[in-house]
């Protein structure tokens, strides 16, 4: 159902994972999850080690912070993000590279988890896990399954579906086995008999050796997936794994299915295997007119700048838009100097031409971006409905359902900006359905 | 440092727009201008000529000094309108004049008067058509005999039509109805763009090709009038005999499928006109049924009605009702 066929560009696909040095300055956000800021635990003055926590998760809805940098806390007060909103935040002035003792850096790899299932959870909450896949949100809330509520599916998320972004690939590519270890530690958190791993089948690599590998390990099936986006957008991925549907309004759980990026699962690997906290980043710096394409494991709190003038030196004269994300779902970064978060994956630099927007005609009501939907929404009348403010009508049309894929948009011939409007329109329906209560 | 631009996303598109799909309509009519130009001589190009200008002009006017708006005379639409009209018309000498008042209502009324492109219910060049045909009935129906026109030839011998001699139900006409191949290749009577069936059929291959129509409204439109008039003919075949409520000897019964479907309007009107998006549903459920309708009222008004042909009038009357397609036949949510 809907979907379409975007330029994949994945440029970066041979580009094997470099480790970015770390910066002499660095700025960590307490909010870099779904969810309520971590409280800082640290002062002005305080010595901090790599991994050290420095921002404690006490709200319901939180995850813990820890320090990517050893060094001083310079001073704690708000910084703004990427896309120009402060958060609260640690400014660490970097002195060395000193990590905590706990913390195993050597290379071997550790297959064996005796934890119990809830140990694996509160350790995924104190190590500051989060969903890598963009949403954020706490793996430890995700992975405690509420009472009444039965896992019955484990489906990673690799199918990479968004242009440019080969992050995911990279990791496949090279820790395969540490992936395949993680997905086992989530799987026993869980208690399901089988995880799965989605990937779309223009990896036919990735598949390969994730296949090879996951023969090594019980109840990992790797599914190759048809190539469509948004072929990784959760409802989507489920759909095309287990044949369930996730009703509207509901979650992923309600049937019966547990939804992770592959990236987290690597995470996952290196928090409970090697007790390393999420403090880094796998991150694709890319762009048609770069003259190199990386990825790189970049320490989480370094800036855009610091990343573009480590890969490239400076932006081409004829940077139309940094995007955070990937072409169909990223969003434009607005401060450079801003640090990146947990979950960013990739720094893709358009074009000016390639980032224009064409303009705008007159709706010919072809339902091209209805045909587009893979809600089965009705991109054309949210637009028209948002427009004359009509937002009860909007509800009842389902525009929450809205997945803010971007098909809509990708395949208008008027070039309307109708995932603009429907993003507008949702947040008015929200506006609504809050005065009301 | 260079300021950077903002937007929501998706960052990238498609590169589809109205007025690529506009001029691959064009495009895909070529072929049955070709046609007509073969079977018709230089007065079906000069008659397209004159109404595509025209419909431009017209618009271009509006646009200009009636809405004040910037003009969208590029994006072809009003091509494909003059296109359309002049195809639906006879290659005769008096429609290049005639044509340009029908241009006048197409895009006039018939379009910019709602606001233009993407806003007029009804199909602009069929409102042309029908405002010509009523108020020209005469011209509108007089159409040139192709076995006899000459390639330069302006003033032709004018003959029947397939359509028109079932409808006068002599009891001649049965032998001279034409063959059904010639039917196919367009070698009869009728308005220039109209009769070949195959060469509008290639033009609609290339339009889903490039997936700007899909089969869903061709197929049901022209499977229903097969259908439908097929179930007539097998009740009461087309045959020469005695009328009882007068005693003279005519053509009774109903016309075979295949006649049915190879003349008049119903190949032009099912693949471009019956297509046209902005008057016809969006959901393929909904334009499942307005293929039908289309079908069952060209049936319909060509066996009682008092005109030879009921193409036109079959799809205005399902343009008028595709707003409430449209609110009936939602796509399918995801998960209900």
């Amino acid at each position: 159902m809907g979907g379409v066929h975007p330029e994949e560009n994945k440029i970066s696909n041979d580009a094997a994972i470099e480790v970015m040095p770390v910066p002499s300055q660095m700025v960590v956000l307490m909010n870099q999850h779904l969810g309520a800021p971590a409280t800082p635990v640290v002062q002005k003055g305080d010595k901090v080690k790599v991994g050290q926590l420095i921002g404690e998760a006490q709200a319901f809805m939180c995850a813990n912070v820890h320090s990517p940098v050893s060094g001083t806390v310079a001073k704690v007060e708000p910084c703004k993000d990427a896309f120009g909103l402060a958060k609260p935040a640690v400014y660490i002035n970097v002195e060395g590279d000193e990590w905590m003792e706990t913390i195993d850096r050597t290379p071997d790899i550790k297959r064996e988890c005796t934890l119990e299932p809830k140990q694996i959870v509160d350790k995924l909450k104190e190590m500051g896990i989060v969903g890598l896949g963009g949403a954020t949100f706490p793996a430890h809330i995700k992975y405690a399954i509420p009472d009444g509520k039965k896992a019955e599916y484990l489906i990673i998320n690799a199918a990479e579906c968004e242009p440019y972004l080969t992050s995911d690939y990279r990791v496949m590519m090279e820790h395969a086995e540490e992936v395949c270890i993680g997905v086992s530690i989530l799987r026993k958190a869980l208690g399901v008999p089988n995880a799965y791993i989605g990937i779309e089948s223009n990896k036919p690599l990735a598949i390969a050796k994730m296949q090879e590998m996951s023969r090594q390990f019980e109840g990992i099936i790797v599914e190759p997936l048809k190539v469509k986006y948004p072929q990784g957008a959760e409802k989507q991925l489920i759909n095309a794994v287990t044949g369930r549907k996730v009703p509207s309004g509901k979650l992923p759980i309600d049937v019966g299915c547990v939804v992770s990026n592959l990236g987290t699962a690597f995470a996952v690997y290196e928090a409970i295997q090697k007790n390393k906290p999420l403090i880094e980043n796998i991150l694709t710096v890319t762009g048609k007119k770069l003259p190199s394409q990386h990825n790189y494991v970049v320490r989480i709190g370094t800036t855009y700048n610091d990343i573009i003038k480590h890969s490239i030196g400076e932006l081409p004269a004829t940077t139309g838009k940094v995007i955070s994300g990937g072409t169909m779902m990223g969003k434009a970064v607005v401060n450079l100097d801003a640090p990146t978060v947990k979950g960013n994956s990739s720094v893709l630099v358009m074009d000016e031409g390639e980032a224009r927007r064409n303009p705008e005609t007159a709706c010919i009501r072809c339902g091209k971006c209805m045909h587009a939907c893979p809600m089965g929404l009705e991109p054309y009348m949210f637009s028209s409905l948002v427009k004359n403010n009509r937002i009860e009508e909007a509800k009842e049309h389902n525009i929450l359902d809205c997945i803010e894929c971007g098909c809509c948009f990708f395949s208008c011939p008027a070039n309307k900006p109708l995932t603009d409007e429907i993003r507008l329109g949702k947040n008015k329906v929200r506006a609504m359905m809050a005065a009301k209560k | 440092m260079n300021l950077l631009n903002i937007s929501g996303s998706p960052h990238v598109h498609s590169d589809e727009s109205t007025k690529r799909i506009m001029w691959r309509v064009n495009m895909a009519l070529i072929p049955a201008l070709l046609v007509a130009i073969a079977y018709f001589g230089i007065s079906a190009l000069i008659i397209s000529a004159i109404s595509v200008l025209s419909c431009v002009l017209f618009q271009w006017l509006v646009e200009k000094y009636i809405l004040k708006v910037p003009s969208t005379i590029c994006d072809g639409s009003a091509v494909v309108t003059g296109l359309l009209l002049a195809f639906n018309v006879p290659a005769t000498i008096d429609m290049m004049w005639i044509v340009v008042i029908g241009a006048l209502v197409a895009i006039g009324v018939g379009k910019m008067a709602f606001g233009g492109l993407g806003k007029n219910p009804f199909n602009p060049a069929l409102v042309g058509r029908v405002f010509l045909l009523i108020s020209f009935p005469v011209q509108m129906t007089t159409w040139p005999d192709v076995s006899k026109v000459s390639f330069f030839g302006l003033d032709t011998v004018t003959g029947p039509t397939p359509l028109g001699l079932l409808k006068g139900r002599g009891a001649e006409a049965l032998d001279q109805l034409p063959q059904a191949w010639d039917m196919f290749i367009g070698h009869i009577g009728g308005s220039f763009g109209e009769v070949s069936a195959l060469a509008i059929l290639l033009g609609a291959a290339y339009l889903c090709w490039k997936k700007i129509i899909t089969w869903h409204i061709p197929v049901t439109f022209i499977g229903t009038a097969f259908v439908f008039s097929a179930i007539l003919w097998l009740v009461n075949p087309v045959h020469v005999g005695v009328d009882p409520t007068d005693g003279m000897t005519k053509l009774l019964g109903f016309i075979d499928p295949l006649t049915t479907i190879l003349t008049g309007g119903i190949m032009l009107g099912a693949c471009f006109m019956a297509t046209d998006m902005v008057t016809s549903p969006m959901a393929k459920s909904g334009q499942i049924i307005f293929g039908v309708g289309c079908g069952l009222l060209t049936v319909i008004i060509r066996t009682w009605g008092a005109y030879p042909e009921g193409v036109s009038f079959a799809i205005l009357l399902m343009n008028s009702v595709t707003p409430l397609i449209n609110r009936c036949c939602k796509p399918k949510r995801f998960a209900c």
